[in-house]
């Protein structure tokens, strides 16, 4: 269960960059390869904030499918299931073209 | 990894959620009192950046000290102790080895290590690091104090026993291995493929059980090459000592990489 450390990470990064201002909506981008569960952050993230000044702050995660790239016959494909093989050729020279994203991208400033 | 939506029928699907605008996503978590924005800032910061920041210095004093990293990990009960154990007794001779132990509570496993010849330094996540599952770049950097670097030659940080989160945080090391023991099913890469991607070398340990399981281990290669296919594949058994040589070659040149190196 890394999601509470992650959360305590996400919380240090975005308090440093606010610098006092009341942070409402935090948006981060999770890729489906990441061995990290969405529901569970957002629940760490609660407990993290509770609190402290980020109280009432919320997690907003985009999940970003997991695609591949073929680089035996150039096919881009999202993937289903841990199968690291190009659905069209068969081939196993595949990079990963997205789904490894971990990001924080932006938050809300809020309040009168 | 391995969070591919599964409906109760065992379908599984992306939900198509494209990083579209975000209002599409307004309906996640609770925003109440929060509809009055004032101002969006964007950051774009990795959010594993500061473990990784962390593991660069890391990766730096382990450089300048001449010392080649393996990070060791497994599910609980895999055999890594065991293994390191038989691995000490056959390679403490020639190659200088030091260990950091990852472990929750307990000292058992450094315990068991101790007497072999090797330096060991315990990590216990219980203290200070919040009973973590894994060890971080912080984690392991603290261990690096009570090991005197330059004195090694290889530096295996043995994780703590866990297939999901060790695999999330880099440590500065060279390389990754894990221990796998045939006890645990076939399935295991596809159901932990992060774990499986992770690594360059996959140890199949406690081999001598095999002709008392149903493991059916040409499915089991076919699984981790599905989600691996470069990982290389070392057969052992730390209680017969069968593959421990190959193990130990693999390891031995790694430490060697660091004395031409260093």
């Amino acid at each position: 269960m890394h999601e509470l450390s992650i959360s305590r990470s996400i919380a240090a990064t975005v308090r440093d960059n606010a610098a006092g201002r009341p942070v409402g909506r935090v948006r981060i981008e999770l890729g489906q390869l990441r061995q990290i569960v969405p529901e569970t952050l957002r629940h760490c993230w609660s407990l993290v904030v509770e609190g402290t000044d980020l109280e009432g702050s919320t997690l907003e995660i985009t999940e970003v499918p997991a695609a591949l790239k073929c680089r035996s016959c150039g096919a881009r494909f999202t993937l289903i299931a841990a199968i690291f093989r190009c659905e069209h050729c068969g081939s196993r020279e595949v990079t990963i073209a997205s789904g490894e994203e971990f990001m924080i991208t932006s938050y809300d400033i809020v309040g009168a | 990894m391995g969070r591919f939506h599964r409906h109760s029928d065992g379908t599984a699907h992306d939900l198509g959620h494209d990083p579209g605008p975000p209002a599409l996503h307004s309906d996640l978590g609770d925003h109440s009192g929060y509809d009055d924005a004032r101002e969006r800032v964007e950051i774009l910061e990795r959010i594993l950046g500061e473990n990784d920041r962390t593991a660069e210095a890391n990766r730096q004093d382990f450089r300048a000290a001449g010392v080649r990293v393996v990070n060791l990990m497994s599910s609980p009960g895999a055999g890594k102790t065991s293994l390191l154990r038989a691995t000490l007794e056959r390679a403490a001779d020639l190659v200088r080895i030091g260990i950091v132990e990852g472990d929750i509570y307990t000292s058992i496993d450094a315990d068991r290590l101790s007497g072999f010849g090797a330096a060991v330094s315990l990590v216990n996540t219980a203290n200070g690091f919040g009973g973590e599952c894994h060890l971080d770049a912080t984690m392991v950097r603290s261990a690096l104090g009570r090991l005197d670097l330059p004195s090694l030659d290889l530096l295996v940080i043995e994780n703590v026993g866990n297939l999901v989160c060790p695999a999330e945080f880099s440590v500065g090391e060279d390389a990754r291995a894990m221990v796998y023991s045939v006890t645990e099913g076939e399935e295991k890469p596809l159901k932990y493929p992060a774990m499986f991607r992770a690594v360059e070398v996959a140890v199949i340990n406690k081999v001598d059980l095999l002709p008392y399981l149903e493991f059916d281990i040409d499915r089991f290669l076919g699984n981790l090459a599905d989600v691996n296919p470069d990982a290389q594949v070392i057969m052992t058994s730390a209680r017969t000592g069968a593959g421990l040589d190959e193990w130990c070659d693999w390891l031995t040149q790694r430490a060697g990489g660091s004395v031409a190196a260093g």
